[in-house]
């Protein structure tokens, strides 16, 4: 995989169990800089497993996960610490309901970056206006729609100025009609230069959006490569399948 | 059909405003013909009973009311203050323990053992046991230092039987906020304490406020079991009243004190939409 510049994240060989179902069984991908990677697969073919692995939400069986060339998976490695490079836009938002939308977004900036307050809350108005939710600063999340919601939780992944984005499905949960201006917000990172990882089930936003369309399949990544080879001449058999059943569901 | 339209809407309404105006009379003429009925009922049993007169004497004499009440108030005044000190230290005690028992790092075994007896214990043993146990068994080891005070000695019994209570409470509330919440909170670089302290408890505390408060009510009435190791409380000092002039009236007067703050409280509690009823 000789593309862009030098990876960001590296995972190899990762393996994750829960009890007796194995649910990772040697998973390889990596991303580049300034890449966004989709991740595709049937549901509970264990994408958000393996974004929450990213993370060390999960801890790993089996495999590697490196940050900018340094391992994160080791037991060595303080948790907190790679966190801190990393963000995440949860597949159900997870916003925080006891505090207002600029609270959610300034709250990792104050309480683990140590910004100041002033700062803090100066970047976080930024952040959301950029976002178009400029105005809704002291509503509680769930005063907003469920799009405006997942924009918050962007916005609250983006603030600690992250060396890589994990998105979770973020259109998922969402109306028809709110999957859009979601999508926008994805886009204006993307075209920021943001490295990511999107877990997705929106083909044709895979298509626009991804340098590389990874597919995951039985715990393993069985095809991966540019978003018009892997969606339109899929070489294996397993993709092409999945193709097929999402075409029939009228998805892709 | 264009004339219904214009004309129908109003005078519906009318007629349904007239509907609900007539069901409201008839619905309070009911509420109250039923209260005259039962209120009325239960008065003139009671009243025309043949013991009445004597019940009247011993339990609502107002001489006797106004002569005990100024020391009854006294010994309330010791209620609440034990009250208040108790629930300050029952809130952190509790607090502490639902937090070890939540806390899942092996460093930690030892305490969580020792907080789950201690929850099983002081919860499972009746809190009149605790204080007479408290009261009586630590004085009695007769070791330096130890408080000797009784009122010291309740107040420590109920502190170890209610922090067993309200750890629980805690617990709950903890266990109900969801793990996606936590997921979130580290996602954005937070430590496991700081996502606790930061995202979880205050989530936590504000879905058990009422079962907190519910469990507050019910240990304002229980500072009464100290007495049975010997404080003048308001309860106490009703029954040295009663013994020396066999009247029942001050008695009357305490629980009339506890109903003026249990009765807001319990108000407080189903404003709150609590749940269940206060123990
Ligand atoms: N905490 C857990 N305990 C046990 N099993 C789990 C846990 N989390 C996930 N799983 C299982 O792992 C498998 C993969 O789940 P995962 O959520 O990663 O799938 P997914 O690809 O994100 O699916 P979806 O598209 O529906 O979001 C599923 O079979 C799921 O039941
Ligand atoms: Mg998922």
């Amino acid at each position: 995989m000789a593309r862009g510049g030098p990876p960001v994240i590296e995972v190899r060989g990762v393996t994750k169990a829960f009890g007796e179902r194995e649910v990772l069984h040697g998973v390889d991908f990596d991303v580049a800089e300034h890449e966004a990677v989709a991740l595709i697969g049937a549901s509970g073919s264990g994408k958000s497993t393996l974004l929450r692995c990213i993370d060390l939400l999960e801890e790993i069986d089996d495999g590697d996960i490196f940050l900018d060339g340094e391992v994160i998976t080791d037991p060595s490695v303080p948790p907190v610490a790679v966190r801190r490079k990393l963000g995440v836009v949860f597949q159900a938002y997870n916003l925080f309901p006891h505090m207002s939308v600029l609270q959610n977004v300034v709250l990792g900036q104050m309480r683990a970056q140590k910004v100041g307050r002033r700062e803090a809350e100066e970047e976080g108005r930024a952040l959301l206006a950029r976002f178009g939710l400029a105005g809704r600063e002291d509503d509680r999340p769930e005063e907003l729609s469920g799009g405006q919601q997942q924009r918050v939780a962007i916005a609250r992944a983006f603030a600690g100025k992250p060396r890589a984005l994990l998105l979770d499905e973020v259109t998922s949960a969402l109306d028809p009609e709110l999957v859009g201006e979601v999508l926008e917000a994805v886009r204006d990172l993307k075209a920021a230069g943001m490295t990511m990882v999107i877990a997705t089930h929106e083909m044709a936003f895979a298509r626009e959006v991804a340098d590389e369309v990874a597919f995951l399949h039985q715990g393993r990544i069985v095809e991966s490569g540019p978003p018009r080879q892997v969606l339109e001449e899929p070489h294996a058999e397993e993709t092409r399948r999945f193709l097929a059943r999402l075409l029939e569901a009228g998805r892709a | 059909m264009t004339e219904t339209a214009t004309t129908a809407p109003g005078a519906r309404r009318l007629e349904r405003e007239a509907a609900k105006r007539r069901r409201a009379r008839r619905n309070a003429g009911i509420a109250a013909a039923s209260s005259v009925i039962v209120i009325g009922g239960l008065a003139a049993l009671i009243l025309t009973s043949p013991g009445w007169p004597t019940v009247r004497e011993t339990f609502f004499s107002w001489s006797e009311f106004r002569n005990a009440f100024p020391e009854v108030l006294n010994g309330f005044w010791l209620d609440i203050k034990v009250f208040m000190v108790v629930e300050a230290a029952v809130l952190v005690i509790a607090l502490v323990i639902a937090m070890i028992r939540v806390n899942r790092s092996p460093g930690l075994f030892p305490v969580r053992l020792l907080s789950t007896v201690w929850v099983d214990v002081f919860r499972g043993v009746p809190t009149v046991l605790l204080v007479y146990l408290v009261g009586f068994g630590v004085p009695a080891l007769e070791l330096e230092g130890l408080p000797t005070d009784p009122v010291v000695l309740g107040g420590i019994a109920l502190t170890l039987s209610y922090s067993g209570y309200v750890s629980e409470v805690y617990r709950a509330g903890i266990n109900s906020v969801h793990r996606g919440q936590t997921d979130a909170a580290l996602s954005v670089g937070l430590t496991q304490t700081q996502a606790m302290r930061h995202v979880v408890l205050p989530q936590a505390i504000r879905r058990v406020a009422p079962p907190l408060l519910n469990d507050f009510v019910a240990l304002q009435k229980d500072v009464a079991l100290i007495s049975i190791i010997g404080p003048q409380e308001a309860f106490r000092v009703a029954q040295i009243y009663q013994g020396e002039n066999f009247n029942y009236t001050p008695i009357i007067a305490a629980a009339m004190l506890y109903l003026v703050i249990t009765i807001p409280l319990a108000r407080i509690v189903d404003r709150m939409g609590g749940a269940g009823g206060v123990r």
